[in-house]
């Protein structure tokens, strides 16, 4: 029992929940021939990521994962998505041809054998148990931002800024 | 909770993400893969930091999420720009610089 599901059985079953759903809404991101279904799943695996950040522990993270990207970058993408003027319902030239799919499957799955490979392989980790008392509150992450972090935190203000400058420069119509 | 569940789910999601910008031709689908990509990454550094009692990895996720935010934001100007002169946001068709 223990070595399956671990100490917290609630907690496992929430996890596996929520990572099969991200799964099948990943996949239909990159496979859905219809761009607006490909952004709702996308919403799908987002709102799946703010669950997994609350059982890691991770509040602040999951509200701001919720606030930024399903608030803001989903809805940037759907105006892309009508600025582009996509074609309503399923689009056949939204994938490369199935010679190229194949190898872009080819590539991802090396991939995730080397990833699993080494996450497997390394020597402690499949053992390693998340902490149970693994809340960190705001305060904490605010405490590091502005002390540890806060020159990293001060250039993502400034990075943040030029690129909305350099977005309004790139879209202006003229 | 074991660590490894994490960070198999976010190889997962990477990996998807990996095939979605190898096999789209629609830019702004493109677009979307790399963002299964950057919050593949954000799960990873959370859950290692949970595990080594450290704040810091609470503290790169937040800038993720705030370079992917500005990454979006230039991403899609580009693409609509590519629209713009060329009516497409086929990426196959963006071809200039080929000989």
């Amino acid at each position: 029992m223990d070595t399956v599901w671990g100490d917290n059985v609630a907690q496992n079953i929430a996890f596996y929940l929520i990572a099969a759903i991200m799964v099948g809404a990943a996949i239909k991101v990159v496979t859905s021939k219809n761009v607006v279904h490909a952004a709702l799943y996308l919403v799908a695996v987002l709102i799946g990521m703010a669950g997994q950040f609350i059982l890691l522990g991770a509040e602040f993270i999951a509200a701001t994962q919720l606030l930024v990207y399903v608030g803001a970058i989903v809805v940037l993408f759907l105006f892309g998505i009508m600025l582009t003027r996509a074609q309503v319902g399923s689009d056949p030239d939204v994938d490369t041809t199935a010679a190229q799919r194949t190898t872009g499957g080819f590539v991802a799955f090396i991939l995730l054998v080397v990833m699993g490979y080494a996450i497997y392989g390394t020597e402690g980790l499949s053992e390693t148990k998340l902490p149970e008392e693994r809340v960190q509150t705001i305060a904490e992450v605010s405490d590091s931002i502005f002390s540890t972090y806060l020159v990293p935190f001060e250039a993502i203000s400034v990075l943040l800024l030029a690129a909305l400058i350099g977005a309004i420069v790139l879209a202006r119509r003229d | 909770m074991l660590l490894t569940n994490f960070l198999m789910l976010s190889s997962i999601l990477f990996c998807i993400g990996v095939y979605g910008v190898l096999a789209r031709r629609n830019a702004v689908m493109v677009l979307m893969s790399i963002e299964l990509i950057l919050n593949a990454v954000n799960i990873n550094l959370v859950a290692f930091g949970t595990i080594h009692g450290s704040i810091s990895g609470h503290v790169f996720a937040l800038f993720i999420i705030a370079v992917a935010a500005a990454e979006v934001g230039v991403g899609l100007a580009m693409v609509l720009l590519i629209y713009r002169n060329r009516s497409s946001i086929d990426l196959d068709d963006v071809d200039l610089l080929k000989g």
